[in-house]
């Protein structure tokens, strides 16, 4: 029998790799795929993704919601619903390439669309909140629905195979993005299935991560609290709930999210100066079920910029580089040199600190 | 023997390096994982840059490469020789029991991991750059130099250095003033004499990089130990 992902945990190596553009110019999905052809025998075959950022600027006010469906019917069911939900300004099918090494497709749409103006009035929702609340109505009450990317003039692109491959399904060549994230997946506690690929995502935030958290069912009943609901027992969904919470519902900035989730140990936080040790121990005694334990390094990506984070005591590799206006971050300077050749400033970020690029405003 | 790496995978590469067991460099290299894997000799320059776990289980060949290496190079190797021009990864050295590895740069996390020594066995690291955290976790043996020659605006060494040491020995080019050690290893100046055993290395690592060895030997060291032969007794157990 097949089980679905969040039907069974099974007790990760993976690989990622970003580029943004400081300028916000665009960059080809091409030279991502390529990034992760080095890192190959990071990922076993069961999941790959990308997530783009800038892609869709004839639909830049319009949320983009890709979805997976498992049959024609939770389909029927789930556009139902976004019809009495949304103003659905364009529904197409996903562009893809049909190759051999991508198999068991499941129906892939997309959907551009705003929040009925009335329903949010009427319930007093901000438009993004309003999006959040139906993206966890259809991931969880709607059977073999799935929405894998709900942010706007960005989106996610993922299935179960090796990263190249996805890339060429999902005709990433056709794409220009000033910011781009990838992930070559390894999974080692689900049986891998196209939901549970990377980068998680939740309105314009996305998530690839390599590692394994320990503290998922403590933050997982956490986050549930604050209406979230983690529909695939897959740690990294975890990490893209908290950072919505604390990013767009808390107000923190990313440096005090990731002190957060990354936090200093208390005998760091001691040897600070008295007022940044203040503020650190007042994160820590604020959001103690927020601490994500476990080794990781995931990079975070957002409208107009990426952070990429490791666990605090790095227990998994990152580096980073730069060329021009080019950022790059990778599992292995292998990666980035695959993109860049030439990139300078070969850094590895210390455990626990956040590594934030950032577009020029006005320029994305 | 010149290996394009450009159209060839790892085993591909290893499976050249073992038969033609002399000088070999490999060109445009990217990424390829275990190169030189368990190898007993011959002489490997490598361009480009190599993959994870670099001469694991090395058995005395000499792997010098022209730039940055990734993590764990040299992976419980044996005997032989790395020499990297750049900087390494994190995990250098991990587990090694033999042999040496000479970095012109930095080392990122737990260079030295499990170090040990065993009879005629001493594995030397020396890195000429700064270290990250965890320098020389658990290590049981064998000898690390830090230089601190290269980034200077970092601490020479980061977070936690000889943490869970129970051997061999640690010397870092630095009074050591701002660095918090456990307790349970012994941290001091080292005197003239023990630092006589570091000279051949020194000297060694001179001769490849192009530094003054005299004025290297010249500077103050710490020295650092494990306080017992038994540090962490009643640590985990009542022993």
């Amino acid at each position: 029998m097949k089980y679905r992902e969040g039907e069974v945990r099974i007790p990760s190596g993976c690989a990622i790799s970003a580029a943004i553009s400081r300028e916000g110019r665009p960059i080809n999905g091409e030279s991502m795929i390529r990034s992760m052809v080095p890192m190959h025998d990071r990922s076993n075959g069961l999941g790959g993704g990308f997530a783009a950022y800038g892609i869709y600027p004839e639909h830049k006010d319009e949320f983009a919601l890709h979805i997976f469906f498992g049959s024609g019917a939770s389909r029927h069911e789930c556009e139902a619903y976004l019809k009495e939900t949304f103003e659905i300004v364009l529904a197409e099918e996903m562009p893809i390439r049909i190759i051999p090494e991508i198999t068991d497709v499941p129906i892939i749409r997309r959907y551009f669309v705003t929040p009925l103006r009335s329903a949010l009035h009427r319930m007093q929702l901000d438009e993004r909140e309003y999006i959040a609340r139906a993206v966890m109505h259809i991931n969880t009450e709607i059977s073999d629905a799935y929405v894998f990317s709900s942010g706007k003039n960005m989106g996610v692109f993922k299935a179960v195979g090796y990263p190249e491959d996805v890339g060429r399904f999902y005709r990433l060549e056709e794409y220009e993005a000033y910011s781009w994230t990838a992930h070559g997946r390894y999974p080692t506690n689900t049986p891998g299935w196209w939901g549970g690929a990377h980068p998680f995502s939740l309105l314009d935030w996305t998530v690839v991560h390599n590692g394994e958290i320990s503290s998922y069912d403590a933050n997982r009943r956490y986050i549930e609290m604050f209406g979230y609901k983690c529909a695939l027992q897959t740690d990294t969904e975890v990490i893209t709930y908290i950072v919505d919470y604390l990013v767009r519902r808390q107000g923190l900035t990313l440096e005090e999210t990731a002190s957060v989730i990354a936090a200093p140990f208390w005998s760091t936080i001691e040897r600070c100066e008295p007022e940044k040790a203040e503020k650190l121990k007042f994160l820590r005694m604020t959001y103690p079920s927020l601490l994500i334990t476990g080794p990781f390094s995931i990079v975070l990506g957002f409208e107009g910029g990426l952070m990429a984070l490791n666990d605090r005591l790095k227990l998994r590799s990152m580096v980073t580089g730069e060329k021009d206006d080019m950022v790059f971050i990778a599992s292995e300077e292998a990666a980035i040199r695959a993109m860049e050749p030439n990139a300078e400033n070969i850094f590895a970020p210390s455990g626990g600190c956040p590594f934030i690029v950032k577009v020029k405003e006005g320029k994305y | 023997m010149i290996i394009d790496a450009q159209k060839l995978s790892y085993s591909q590469i290893n499976t050249i390096l073992k038969e033609h067991g002399g000088d070999v460099q490999i060109q445009n290299c990217l990424g390829h994982r275990f190169l030189a894997s368990g190898l007993s000799e011959g002489y490997i320059s490598i361009d480009g840059i190599p993959g994870n776990a670099l001469g694991a289980y090395l058995n005395g060949a000499c792997i010098e490469v022209n730039g940055n290496a990734q993590d764990a190079v040299g992976d419980t190797m044996n005997d032989g020789t790395i020499i990297v021009h750049g900087s390494i990864g994190d995990a250098a050295g991990y587990a090694m029991r033999g042999g040496e590895i000479f970095v012109r740069g930095s080392a990122g996390y737990r260079a030295g991991v499990h170090m040990k020594a065993y009879e005629d066995k001493l594995p030397v690291m020396v890195i000429g750059g700064c270290a990250g955290s965890f320098l020389g976790e658990y290590q049981a043996g064998g000898l690390i130099v830090v230089l601190g020659l290269t980034d200077e605006n970092r601490k020479i060494v980061s977070n936690f250095p000889c943490t869970g040491m129970h051997g061999g020995k640690v010397f870092i080019r630095s009074g050591c003033d701002d660095i918090i050690f456990p307790r349970q290893v012994n941290h001091r100046a080292a005197q003239a004499q023990e630092l006589e055993e570091i000279r051949p290395h020194i000297e060694k690592f001179c001769g490849l990089f192009g530094s003054d060895a005299e004025e290297i030997m010249d500077s103050s060291f710490t020295l650092i130990t494990p306080d017992s032969k038994n540090p962490y007794k009643q640590m985990y157990v009542a022993n």
